[in-house]
C-alpha cells in the first residue's frame, strides 16, 4: 500500500497537478480573502476567517475532482490496472494508496493558508483577538470535507475509463452530498424530517464542527461517509470479478 | 506441476468464453498457449494471474489455488498482459523500482540492476517509457514480469511488434528463462513455438484441441509443419 501511496503522491508532482491546483487554490482564496472588496477582510473591518472557511468548500467541490479523476480511470483505460492487479496486494491496498494520496494534496493546499490566520492574528485591533478556537474547528472541518471529497472523487474515478465523466461526477455528487441534502430539506412537504434530510449533508455538519466544538456525532458521520464511498469503490474494482 | 488448470471455464453471460479446459505445465519446459484470435488465450491467463476469477473449474499456481488463495497466487507469477501496459510518463528505473517495491522484492537496486542487463534495456535504462521504441518498451514489461524472479512467467504474447533482432534476443531469453521456470506464452507465430517451445496447447473457441509435447504432436499428426497442424485442427471448416 505503502509503494502505491508513494507512487500516487510522486506522479501527482511529477504531471504538475498538485502544484497546478493547489497553486490555484491559494490563488482563489488569497484573492476572495484579501483582494475582492466584496469578500475582503479589510472591508469587511473584522478579524475572523469566515470568508475563508465558506468559500473552501465550494473551491474543494472543483479541484478534489480534478485531482481524484485520474487516478483509476486512467489506470483503466491505460490498461496498467491489470499490472496492479495482478501483484501480491489486495484491492484494499490499491484503493487506500489511491485514496491517501489525494489526501496528502489536500493536506498540502490547506497547510499554506494558516498563513492567513497569522496575518489576521496580527493585524488584529487588540492583536491575537481572533476566535482561535472556530478557526481550529473550521480547519478540522475542512480537512474532513476535502477527505471526503476525496473519497467521492476516487469512487467516481473508478466507475469509469473517461476523465471527464469521473470529473463531472465527482463535481455533482460533492455538490449534492455538500449542499444538496440541505436545500431540498427546505421543501415544504418535507417539513416533517427536515432535520433528517439536513442532517444527512455534510454542510451542517462543517457548520457544527466550524464553531469549534467536535462532536463526536459529527466525527463519526464523515468517518462512515468516507468508508462508505471506499467500500463502493472496492465492490466497484471487484465488480471484474462477477 | 507448477501450473495446474481443470475443467476451467469462464463465461461472460452466455458466451463461455474458456469452455471446461485441462492442462498442466511443468518447471523447467516452455509452454507455447496458441489459439485464433478469440479462441479464450487472453482469458485463461488473466485466470491464472488472478486478475479475473473463473466462473467454474480450479486453477492452481505452484499449489496454490486463484480462488482461494490469490495473493499467494500472485507472488509466485510473473505476468505480462497483451499490449503491455506501462506507466509511460514515468523513467525506466522508477517503474522497474515500483514494481519491485509493490513485490517486496529484497535487494531491489541490486535486482533491478541485474534486470536491465538480463533484457538488454542497458542503453535505455535512464530514459523516460514514452520515449522508448515498441520493442524496448517490450523489453520494460518482459523486465517487469522477471523482476521478481517468479517460479512462473505468463506471457501473453510477448513477441508482437518487435523487429527480427530483438525477436531473435527475446526468443534466446525465453529459453534462458525457461530453464528454471515455468512458462506459458501465447503467440501467433509458428516459427517461434517451433523454436521454443518444449510443450503446446491450442485451444479453438474456448475448448481444447491439441495438449501435447511439441514432438508427439508431429509425430501423431505425420507433419513436420505446425502450421499445417495448427490450420487443420482450429480452421472453421473442419471438424475435429
Amino acid at each position: 500500500m505503502l509503494s502505491i501511496f508513494r507512487k500516487e503522491v510522486s506522479s501527482y508532482f511529477n504531471s504538475l497537478v498538485a502544484y497546478i491546483t493547489v497553486g490555484i487554490f491559494l490563488a482563489v482564496t488569497g484573492l476572495f480573502l484579501w483582494i475582492f472588496p466584496d469578500t475582503s477582510i479589510f472591508e469587511y473591518g473584522f478579524s475572523s476567517l469566515e470568508t475563508l472557511f465558506s468559500i473552501v468548500p465550494y473551491l474543494f467541490m472543483f479541484l478534489i475532482p480534478a485531482i481524484t479523476m485520474r487516478s483509476l480511470a486512467e489506470e483503466k483505460k491505460e490498461g496498467t490496472f491489470e499490472t496492479l492487479a495482478t501483484s501480491p496486494v489486495t484491492d484494499w491496498q490499491i484503493v487506500a494508496g489511491k485514496y491517501l494520496g489525494s489526501v496528502v494534496i489536500v493536506l498540502l493546499a490547506l497547510i499554506p493558508t494558516f498563513i492567513y490566520y497569522y496575518t489576521v492574528y496580527e493585524l488584529g485591533a487588540v492583536k491575537g483577538n481572533v476566535d482561535t478556537g472556530a478557526v481550529i474547528g473550521s480547519y478540522i472541518g475542512l480537512f474532513l470535507i476535502g477527505s471526503s471529497f476525496s473519497a467521492i472523487g476516487i469512487f467516481a474515478s473508478s466507475i469509469t475509463k473517461n476523465q471527464i465523466i469521473a470529473f463531472a461526477l465527482s463535481v455533482f455528487l460533492c455538490f449534492i452530498a455538500f449542499a444538496g441534502f440541505g436545500a431540498v430539506s427546505k421543501i415544504l412537504s418535507f417539513q416533517s424530517i427536515e432535520g433528517t434530510l439536513a442532517g444527512l449533508g455534510i454542510e451542517e455538519h462543517y457548520e457544527a464542527i466550524s464553531r469549534g466544538v467536535l462532536d463526536t456525532r459529527d466525527l463519526f458521520y464523515f468517518l462512515s461517509f468516507i468508508a462508505f464511498f471506499l467500500v463502493c469503490t472496492k465492490t466497484v474494482l471487484g465488480g471484474r470479478t462477477w | 506441476m507448477s501450473i495446474q488448470v481443470e475443467n476451467l471455464t469462464k463465461a461472460y453471460g452466455q458466451q463461455k468464453a474458456v469452455d471446461s479446459i485441462s492442462f498442466s505445465a511443468n518447471n523447467g519446459r516452455i509452454m507455447g498457449f496458441l489459439g485464433p484470435n478469440g479462441a479464450g488465450k487472453s482469458t485463461t491467463m488473466k485466470i491464472l494471474s488472478c486478475f479475473i476469477p473463473q466462473t467454474s473449474g480450479k486453477a492452481l499456481v505452484n499449489g496454490f489455488d486463484v480462488l482461494t488463495n490469490p495473493v499467494e497466487a500472485k507472488r509466485q507469477v510473473g505476468y505480462l498482459p497483451e499490449h503491455n501496459p506501462l506507466y509511460i510518463e514515468m523513467y525506466v528505473k522508477e517503474y522497474l523500482n515500483f514494481i519491485a517495491e509493490l513485490h517486496q522484492t529484497p535487494n531491489k537496486v541490486q535486482r533491478i540492476k541485474e534486470v536491465i542487463d538480463l533484457v538488454g534495456l542497458g542503453v535505455e535504462q535512464n530514459k523516460k517509457i514514452a520515449q522508448l521504441s515498441k520493442g524496448y518498451r517490450q523489453r520494460v514489461g518482459i523486465a517487469q514480469a522477471i523482476l521478481n524472479d517468479p517460479p512462473v512467467l505468463i506471457m501473453d504474447e510477448p513477441t508482437s511488434g518487435l523487429d527480427p533482432n530483438q525477436l531473435v534476443d527475446i526468443r534466446q531469453l525465453i529459453r534462458d528463462l525457461g530453464k528454471d521456470k515455468t512458462i506459458v506464452f501465447s503467440t501467433h507465430i509458428m516459427q517461434e513455438v517451433e523454436a521454443v517451445c518444449d510443450d503446446v496447447v491450442i485451444i479453438n473457441k474456448g475448448t481444447l484441441v491439441e495438449n501435447d509435447s511439441l514432438q508427439n504432436i508431429f509425430s501423431r499428426h505425420k507433419s513436420k509443419s505446425l502450421e499445417e497442424i495448427f490450420i487443420r485442427l482450429t480452421s472453421q471448416n473442419v471438424v475435429v
